[in-house]
């Protein structure tokens, strides 16, 4: 069985196991789409409001905050059990297990946790798309919500890169650090507003050295029509890719925490 | 007096060495909520810049969050994980065995864990926000002082009627986890709490037309009627309006609680041994 298709099995076993209770799969799914569509309203309050952030409306704003949280979404429902690396597998001991095995760590850690409920923000994201839809009425084709799905590709692969380096980290904490949530769900937050309304540093930060910028921010404003200072629309388009690159810094930051992982025994 | 009071105070003062033997966790927590305080407090500066008069200026609204940011573990988002795990495992029943008040049992846990949790985090908060900002070139973005002596004590009374509020509004999550026996009952309560309390945009910026109503629902307790007293936004007659709010919301929701709590525990089935 190739990986891909050991992946897949995976992801059917997690998926039947969860349904095995659907009244709790319910309940999950629709708290979370619950808790972050109300955070979504407070976006509206705030324009409500305020009319405008820094010239973007509320349309456009909305773009932006449905691209970061399907990205997120999607990232989170694939790679959820990065988060439970400390506590289920390296405490445990049971990540030895997964070592043995001869097939790669990182798929038997994600296939183990396919994160359905991730499902209600996934729901939210499209909601906030179909809003921002709705009000920019926009003459798109073909090729601007092809860029949308690239940004969301790339925002996602980031994303999964940043859940995969926590992994990493427990491999000498343990723990599921709370400290791990400043880039992952602070990257969304941050992601869910046009940065160019933060200050600079920050804005420096989130281009350079976590690329959430690029993958998400340089495609949605060109889409929109409104071009990032600095970045002429061939880099716009080519940007996400820094999210693909991400997750292969990841993927090799992975390997070598491996390579000095060692067993807490039990 | 004493002696009926005396095992539930023994149980704040558990509780309390227990939470703070999470030490390390706090400090992840403190960093965490010092970094999301910053990404809301620069969206927040972004929506203010070239904006006229609003009902909170900005060195308010940065305020605002930042207590926000240092009070969170004070919010009443879940039940008492102990109880959530009994009421799965069937041994909540045994809380029925115990020689003191369920309620202010789960009453004086509650309190407890809220508040031990609360002094962890605010501490550090307070220093990096109020403190070690204002020294660095982001002074706009620092957590002011008080806006007077008056204001600093009703804040006190205030935030104090706020953990009461919270603990009340805890054991009822317990009541609703006990009652459906799924712990997972109360994932909504996370919603309401974080828009009605002010934490997703503080109260006074929703619109006008509403006002009267944010500040007389439950929730504003939790949270922002003890932040505008803070900076002054709520004083005199508007700070003893939402003083009694609050004081009217603890009473009304512990006699629910107790009500509730009671109709509950005696129609739990033991099952099993």
């Amino acid at each position: 069985m190739n990986g891909f298709a050991l992946y897949w099995r995976f992801i059917a076993v997690s998926v039947r196991s969860q349904m095995l209770y659907p009244t709790a799969f319910v309940l999950r799914f629709s708290s979370q789409f619950f808790v972050t569509i109300i955070e979504f309203g407070g976006v509206w309050v705030l324009f409500a409001r305020f009319g405008h952030v820094r010239g973007w409306t509320f349309a456009q704003v909305a773009l932006f905050y449905a691209i970061a949280s399907i990205a997120f979404a999607i990232a989170d429902g694939l790679s959820r059990g990065f988060d439970t690396v400390g506590p289920l597998f390296i405490k445990t001991g049971n990540f030895d297990r997964i070592l043995l095995r001869p097939r790669s760590s990182a798929l038997q850690i994600t296939g183990q946790d396919f994160a359905l409920t991730s499902a209600g923000r996934l729901v939210q994201g499209l909601a906030a798309f179909a809003v921002a839809i709705d009000l920019l009425k926009p003459d798109w084709g073909v090729a601007e919500f092809m860029l949308l799905a690239w940004a969301v590709a790339g925002g996602a692969s980031l994303f999964i890169s940043l859940k995969m380096l926590e992994g990493v980290l427990a491999f000498w904490t343990t723990e599921a650090l709370e400290v791990a949530n400043t880039l992952t769900y602070g990257g969304e937050a941050a992601a869910q507003y046009p940065l160019d309304i933060y200050t600079a540093w920050f804005r420096k930060l989130m281009t350079y050295f976590v690329p959430i910028g690029c993958s998400l921010y340089f495609p949605v404003a060109l889409v929109l029509g409104h071009d990032a200072p600095g970045v002429p629309p061939w880099l716009a388009v080519l940007a996400p890719a820094t999210g693909f690159a991400f997750l292969g810094v990841a993927a090799a930051v992975w390997r070598l925490g491996i390579r000095y992982y060692t067993s807490t025994g039990s | 007096m004493t002696t009926l009071a005396l095992p539930y105070l023994s149980i704040l003062r558990a509780r309390f060495s227990l939470m703070l033997q999470y030490r390390t966790a706090a400090w992840a927590g403190v960093a965490t909520q010092f970094w999301f305080g910053a990404i809301r407090v620069m969206t927040l500066v972004a929506f203010y810049a070239g904006t006229g008069r609003q009902p909170l200026n900005l060195a308010q609204v940065v305020t605002y969050i930042w207590l926000g940011q240092a009070f969170l573990a004070l919010l009443p988002w879940a039940a008492d994980a102990e109880i959530a795990a009994n009421v799965e495992s069937g041994n909540v029943g045994y809380e029925r065995l115990r020689p003191v008040d369920t309620y202010f049992l789960w009453f004086a846990r509650a309190l407890a864990w809220r508040v031990a949790n609360t002094c962890l985090r605010a501490g550090p908060v307070f220093v990096l926000a109020a403190l070690v900002l204002p020294l660095t070139a982001m002074r706009d973005w620092s957590w002011r002082m008080p806006a007077g002596l008056d204001a600093a004590v009703l804040f006190l009374v205030s935030i104090a009627l706020s953990a009461l509020l919270s603990s009340a509004m805890t054991v009822l999550l317990n009541i609703v986890v006990t009652a459906v026996r799924t712990p997972r009952a109360a994932g909504f309560a996370m919603g309401f709490v974080n828009l009605f309390s002010g934490l997703v945009i503080p109260l006074a910026l929703f619109p006008s037309w509403a006002q009267t109503f944010l500040l007389w629902q439950p929730f504003a307790g939790l949270a922002d009627i003890p932040y505008r007293i803070y900076f002054g936004a709520l004083s005199g007659a508007q700070a003893a309006e939402g003083i009694t709010a609050q004081i009217v919301w603890v009473v009304l929701l512990v006699l629910l609680g107790q009500w509730w709590l009671d109709r509950v525990l005696s129609r739990i089935d033991m099952q099993g041994s």
